[in-house]
């Protein structure tokens, strides 16, 4: 009887079958035919099952033809934006330092938009490995000048060949990593005939054991065969490869410093709490929450979550007032959220925050409806007019507009804030005003007796604690909320 | 590793007919198929597979991940 033992066949760093992978074939990647993707994959899932990191490995996959490498990596995978490999893969290392960081990029990822992050990171010796796939055009795109086109290389964009005069030489990233002191390995290989893939494997296994014993920064550059873009066979692809660009691209071992760098300090893995971060994060607050004494304003209005738009231009004092609101609600131990969203000027053009007053977890700070609007602007009403609930409450500036018309649930009020706040002699404290008035309404409406008077009382912590430097204007803005509160409260018996 | 046996397999429908195997080979054993497999491509189809010496040459020009194996045989 003889048995069969598989030699070289599929890795076990790949998932089986590409599940990920949209459509009906899963065994095969979705590079072209002869793609050097596919090639280096091979190279590098070999090695990273070799040296048994696969539990702890990420890969970092780059915005390129390789932008799905997760879909066949079974490891840690981050997919981000284009060039940002080598800033997210500083970002892993040094947050997870017991992780191994693999970040696989191409020439156009690296070389153009993301070449000032990988140069720094290279600078720095981030402890991971960089996998450089250099196929001398943008492939994804459908065969674009990169930085790295030969001179006088036909590309889609440079149908004339490559204009050193305008276009530059081609980029020699190896050479320009070579001339910093921090890199512990780098090494350009070619993706061509068997001796050079045999290289490449040889430079991908160092890249990756020096990545395992936390050596520092490798490099392996790999000059990869794209015969799509490029139009060619696989026979002249290598060619190609073999003949023309490595006259740019030399082969070979630039530095390897892996024997004389001693390996670095194996972090100890952290212990795993998901379950405890859980309840940090999302159930600490609500069991305060529940601890009677503390909450002091427990009306059925703020039993649930409250969502409010203050709207108007930009000097109003519109994101302070949305802000004055969301610290009265954390005074009471609220969760709160508060998310401003202004134009570029420093005064004038449309301001608006979005505040979110809870007794659970905030998921999102974003606002849509809203159950309270203050609106100080034409402008702003109509354009966040239809957030309004339907049994919402909208606060206006009659100084700004007509009494504006609403549905008929919704409640409506007409303050003139600015002529309060320039009686007290402070124009700037026409939003406490407004929150004065809110205080009659929601005395009216909505709060009993008791509550109401905890939202006077919580006001004047919160504007205490905004300006507890200024006893001045602590004192006008709590004249103006009076002002304010008075002037509605008139309005409304 | 003389006297070893080795054989090759091809999963017809994960080749992607690019060729690149077919130079690779030193015994000359691969060569591109007439027929079209479920992706639509003509498929690379190896004559004789016992002959295989389990060099790997293939294996590694290959970009496909599982198009090719190559069997150990042990007696």
């Amino acid at each position: 009887m003889s048995t069969e033992k598989i030699k070289f066949g599929r890795s076990n760093v790949f998932f089986d079958p590409f599940e990920r992978r949209p459509g009906p074939i899963k065994t095969n990647m979705h590079y072209c035919p002869g793609c050097g993707h596919g090639i280096l994959h091979k190279l590098i899932a070999e090695a990273i099952e070799h040296y048994g990191i696969q539990e702890n490995t990420v890969f970092i996959a780059p915005v390129g033809c390789a932008v799905f490498a997760y879909y066949y990596f079974n490891c840690g995978s981050i997919s981000v934006p284009h060039g940002r490999a080598p800033a997210v893969g500083t970002g892993a290392a040094r947050a997870t330092p017991e992780k191994y960081v693999i970040s696989y990029q191409g020439d156009g990822d690296l070389g153009a938009i993301g070449f000032n992050e990988f140069i720094q990171a290279a600078n720095r010796g981030e402890k991971m490995a960089i996998f450089f796939v250099n196929n001398s055009n943008y492939g994804m795109t459908g065969g674009q000048m990169a930085p790295t086109t030969l001179p006088n290389q036909v590309t889609m964009t440079s149908p004339y060949g490559r204009n050193v005069e305008t276009e530059g030489y081609p980029m020699k990233v190896c050479e320009l990593v070579n001339a910093l002191e921090a890199p512990v390995y780098i090494e350009r290989v070619a993706l061509t005939g068997t001796a050079n893939i045999l290289k490449a494997r040889k430079a991908v296994f160092k890249a990756i054991e020096n990545l395992k014993n936390r050596k520092g920064f490798s490099l392996v550059e790999a000059l990869s065969p794209c015969p799509v873009n490029l139009k060619m066979t696989a026979e002249q692809v290598n060619e190609f490869i073999d003949t023309k660009m490595t006259q740019f691209f030399p082969l070979g071992v630039l530095r390897d410093r892996s024997a004389e760098t001693p390996a670095g300090n194996v972090p100890e893995e952290p212990v795993r709490d998901p379950e405890g971060v859980k309840k940090l994060l999302f159930t600490a607050k609500e069991e305060g929450a529940a601890d009677a004494e503390k909450i002091v304003n427990n009306s059925e209005l703020f039993n649930d979550e409250r969502r409010i738009r203050v709207s108007g231009f930009g000097g109003q004092g519109i994101l302070s007032l949305g802000h004055t609101l969301a610290d009265m609600a954390r005074l009471r131990d609220f969760n709160v959220s508060w998310m401003p969203s202004y134009g570029p000027e420093q005064r004038g053009g449309s301001a608006s925050c979005a505040v979110i007053l809870s007794r659970k977890a905030i998921p999102s700070p974003l606002v849509d409806s809203c159950d309270l609007l203050i609106a100080m602007t034409k402008a702003a009403l109509d354009k966040f007019g239809y957030q309004l609930k339907d049994d919402g409450i909208l606060i206006y500036d009659t100084s700004a507009m007509e009494k504006p018309e609403v549905k008929p649930g919704q409640k409506v009020f007409g303050l003139d804030a600015l002529a309060i706040a320039n009686r007290i002699g402070n124009a700037k404290c026409a939003n406490s005003a407004v929150l004065g008035a809110l205080a009659a309404i929601l005395g009216k409406y909505a709060l009993t007796s008791e509550d109401a008077a905890d939202y006077e009382k919580v006001f004047t912590e919160a504007i205490t604690e905004s300006f507890r430097k200024k006893p001045k204007v602590v004192e006008q803005n709590i004249a103006a909320f009076n002002a304010g509160r008075d002037e509605m409260s008139s309005q409304l018996a | 590793m003389a006297g070893k046996k080795h054989r090759i397999q091809i999963s017809k429908d994960e080749c992607k007919g690019c060729g690149r195997c077919v130079p690779a080979c030193p015994k000359k054993l691969i060569s591109v198929g007439k027929e079209i497999n479920i992706q639509g491509y003509l498929a690379v189809v190896a004559s004789e597979p016992e002959n295989c010496i389990g060099c790997g040459a293939c294996f590694h020009q290959c970009p496909e991940p599982g198009a090719i194996t190559i069997f150990e045989i042990e007696e």
